[in-house]
């Protein structure tokens, strides 16, 4: 038998105590050949293959090249044993052209001044079929043309190991067959190639192996050959565990937000989300399935009204009434002056005259719903900010992803936090401080959160600590909806369980919540019903009760036959 | 034409020539400050360092300046004594900001408050200026090819002409050599250079120590040489913030610092060459305003590049921020 290219040996990697994302990880890659690792998020493939990368150091087992064995400390190492990781978040300097960004960090000593370097990288991009120039600045480039700057990269720098990490994500199906050809002659050539991937048709289309990852454990080899994406599928996610989470029945679900044909294109023209419709009931709990990645976070910052969606509607609808939230003011002003148009009418019919009445008993008015609206038309949410989606009378809380970015700031104290819910109450240009103190203290309490003090930088907490600061803090408005990003991603069982059981309580309590989870086992235990998200469409919704793993599996990471997605 | 030739002999030569001179102290102080800001580094202490290092030069000289030694050696060790102290403070900067990571608009101003501080109680002790030797002794060997002349060709000297070789090769450094590129990507991507194998840290500290030593010099070269007066250590801290200013004006191009320096001394000593316009008189008030041009000048360049908003004409991505690499 040949000597393996690339061989791990019982690889382990903690970080911290509690987490180990690599737990004896053995693997080879033999010269010439293309092998994929597979496995859903968080399974452990992009950091035992940053630890090949000299990113990270293994805390345990053993690295051999070409049958010698290595100790990789820094990507510098890694280029010195010929290897070269392709990283998921593209690194190149923007302002510099393809040229320098391939040149860059290569030992000043080696002769090629800048100029031969922009003839060797269309050698290396001729003899692999690449289409790139050399002189072309990043900020002026194609994702696809950036990947190709970062594979020549490697190439340049004599790289015989080369791995990619989620190489596909970003490209388009013409782009991703190309991208596939070049490997395959790459691999012909003589290099070998690791795949980080967790597309299964990806897999049986390129890679001559697979090796399948699961919570940080390799479970699995085989010969693409020889498989099936069913059998892929089922090592990729294994067997049901019963977690136990407390779970409700739902109470009266009715519908409370209703997305229709949400579209959403980001800034770099990317399209994240196609065509989402679903609809959110209160009481009940929904749980968002997919890779991550997938759209789960633009669809729900398109709910807050953090991004605006460019096609598709949002609709609240009142529970109190049972009808979709209509009309919304802004300003006594903004009232008076639709009054005198006559768009107000009392419940009998009459026409409302504002005139001569005071300010107060304008606002008792309108808030008491005494005068309607003529034009009962309903209010989209799309279009709005958070701060006009809270004047509409929705309440709605979201609990982000990133916790110390997005949901609290991180320098102040737990009470200054719960300000950022109340900052505009109080009277004139004062605040209110007392309440949110108050409100922190009763958190504290009921949560369990440690803290030295209700003013310690929430920054200095523990992860636990800092995300049952924010739901508290989102529950505390006693929300309509309530949406919650990976709300237990880094935390540890207690900690997860307390949120579950909040969670649970407040879907009791009659509200809306969207639930987005990775791990499955979860959200079939926690959920009531389950909506799989696939590259930015719903693939499926299913019972949380009755599904099993391999549907969701396949929901999530089944291909879709839309080639109209691959002409732009 | 022959009138315009006249008054362009009998007024203008003078004042460009002069402002030639007096422009090499912010060609000092910008180039030093471009260098450490290519790295990412924004350091505000630049006003402090020119004055650490025009203290350091003069504290050579002082010793050195009657004791005999070879012109030459006089020259350069005054130049290397600013330098060393220029390297001194960056030193300081680079292990605040760098190393521990402080934040560097905070750093770099408390590095001008103390540098301030203490060159003013260096200079005005009596002890450490013996005789203020740093004046009356060096100051032709500065002026060394043109000290004999009587006209204004005479104020162009040694660190006049080691401003615009430092500022070209600075130039030449950062856009045709590796070594530049790499530095110019720490300062652009620190993430990126890091995984391209590129020792950051040591990128950012040589880079920070040399700007500042560079900087220094133009302490030095604005006491000894372009004033040389035993008051003009009093103002060089204004001046070290325009240099400052002088970078943002050319855009972070060292290149463009010659013309620039030039530009912002003309404009500075406006006020005083009008003055000697006979039938000019200008109000009291015209000349702290026309001392502010220089200011207003980058303001509007800023205004320009922005609104432009070409990607190149950016400062630095990543200037100001420190660089952690990526811990899970």
């Amino acid at each position: 038998m040949p000597t393996p290219a690339l061989e791990l040996k019982n690889i382990t990697k903690r970080f911290g105590h509690k987490v180990v994302a690599n737990k004896n990880v053995s693997l080879t890659l033999n010269h010439g050949e293309v092998l994929a690792i597979l496995g859903e998020n968080g399974c452990g493939k992009t950091t035992l293959m940053n630890m090949v990368a000299g990113i990270y150091y293994p805390d345990d087992g053993r690295i051999f090249i070409n049958g010698h064995e290595a100790v990789i400390r820094s990507p510098r190492d890694a280029f010195e044993h010929g290897i070269g990781m392709i990283h998921q978040h593209f690194k190149l300097v923007d302002i510099f052209t393809a040229a320098e960004n391939v040149v860059l960090g290569v030992h000043a000593g080696k002769k090629d001044n800048l100029k031969d370097v922009n003839s060797r990288v269309s050698e290396i991009a001729a003899k692999y079929g690449f289409s790139i120039d050399p002189k072309k600045k990043i900020y002026d480039m194609s994702v696809s043309e950036k990947q190709t700057v970062e594979i020549i990269k490697v190439l340049y720098r004599g790289a015989d190991i080369l791995i990619l990490d989620e190489p596909t994500a970003v490209l388009t199906l013409q782009e991703i067959k190309r991208l596939f050809e070049i490997l395959r002659r790459m691999a012909a050539d003589g290099k070998s190639i690791i795949i980080i991937t967790h597309k299964l048709n990806e897999v049986m289309e390129v890679s001559d192996r697979v090796t399948v990852m699961r919570k940080g454990e390799n479970v699995g080899v085989v010969n693409t050959a020889e498989t099936s994406e069913a059998e892929l599928t089922n090592m990729m996610v294994g067997r049901q565990i019963s977690l136990n989470i407390k779970r409700s029945e739902p109470v009266d679900p009715k519908p409370r937000i209703i997305v229709e044909h949400l579209d959403y294109t980001n800034p770099e023209g990317v399209k994240i989300l196609k065509d989402v419709s679903f609809t959110a009931r209160g009481g009940e709990m929904l749980g968002i399935a997919g890779i991550a990645g997938s759209g789960q976070r633009e669809m729900l910052e398109c709910i807050a009204g953090l991004i605006r969606p460019q096609t598709g509607t949002i609709t609240f609808i009142n529970p109190k009434e049972n009808k979709p939230v209509t009309f919304f003011h802004k300003k006594i002003s903004q009232v008076r002056r639709l009054a005198a148009q006559g768009k107000f009418h009392y419940p009998d019919g009459t026409r409302v005259s504002l005139k001569g009445m005071s300010r107060k008993s304008v606002r008792k008015l309108v808030r008491d719903e005494q005068i309607l609206f003529d034009e009962n038309e309903i209010m989209p949410l799309r279009d709005k900010t958070p701060l006009e989606i809270r004047e509409l009378g929705v309440k709605l809380s979201f609990v982000p992803e990133d916790r110390l970015g997005m949901g609290l700031v991180g320098s102040i104290g737990i009470a200054d936090n719960m300000m950022l819910r109340s900052y505009r109450k109080g009277r004139g240009v004062f605040v209110n401080r007392s309440k949110p103190k108050k409100l922190g203290q009763t958190l504290i309490k009921k949560l369990g959160i440690i803290t030295p003090s209700i003013r310690t930088p929430v920054r200095r907490l523990s992860g636990g600590n800092v995300q049952k600061v924010l739901v508290g803090r989102e529950i505390s408005s006693s929300p309509k909806v309530l949406m919650a990003a990976y709300p237990v991603r880094g935390l540890d069982i207690n900690s997860s369980y307390l949120i579950y059981n909040l969670l649970d309580e407040q879907k009791c309590t009659g509200t809306a919540v969207i639930f987005v989870g990775e791990d499955l086992d979860v959200l079939m235990g926690l959920c009531d019903r389950i909506m799989v998200i696939n590259s930015g469409r719903i693939t499926g919704t299913v019972d949380a009760r009755t599904a099993d793993k391999e549907t969701l599996g396949y929901l999530m990471t089944k291909t879709q036959g839309d080639k109209a997605d691959g002409s732009n | 034409m022959t009138a315009f030739f006249a008054f362009f002999k009998t007024y203008l030569l003078d004042y460009f020539v002069d402002s030639l001179a007096f422009g090499a102290t912010f060609m000092y102080g910008s180039t030093g400050e471009t260098l450490t800001e290519k790295a990412g580094h924004l350091n505000l202490g630049i006003p402090g360092i020119m004055c650490m290092g025009g203290a350091g030069g003069c504290l050579v000289l002082s010793f050195i300046g009657a004791s005999g030694l070879p012109p030459f050696l006089i020259v350069i060790l005054g130049i290397l004594g600013a330098f060393a102290m220029g390297v001194l403070m960056g030193l300081i900067y680079s292990f605040l900001t760098v190393t521990l990571r402080a934040n560097q608009n905070v750093t770099g101003l408390a590095l001008t408050t103390f540098g301030v501080g203490l060159m003013k109680v260096i200079m005005s002790n009596k002890k450490l200026m013996v005789a203020q030797n740093y004046l009356i002794i060096p100051k032709e060997y500065f002026r060394f090819p043109f000290a004999s002349r009587q006209d204004s060709l005479q104020r162009l000297g040694v660190m006049f002409f080691l401003a615009v070789i430092i500022t070209i090769a600075a130039s030449y450094f950062l856009y045709r050599t590796k070594t530049g590129l790499n530095l110019r990507a720490v300062g652009e991507n620190p993430a990126t250079a890091d995984s391209a194998g590129i020792n950051v840290s040591r990128y950012k500290y040589l880079a920070t120590c040399i700007g500042s030593g560079i900087s220094g010099l133009g302490g030095l070269y604005y006491i000894v040489d372009y004033m040389a007066s035993n008051e003009a250590y009093l103002s060089i801290e204004a001046y070290g913030w325009l240099s400052i200013a002088l970078v943002i004006f050319v855009l972070w191009r060292p290149h463009l610092t010659i013309i620039g320096s030039f530009l912002f001394s003309v404009l500075l000593s406006c006020s005083s060459f009008i003055a000697t316009i006979p039938g000019v008189t200008p109000s009291m008030s015209a000349k702290p305003l026309m001392r502010m041009l220089p200011y207003v000048f980058t303001i509007i360049v800023l205004i320009l590049s922005s609104i432009r908003n070409k990607r190149e004409n950016q400062p630095p991505s990543s200037l100001g921020l420190s660089y952690f690499r990526e811990e899970r």
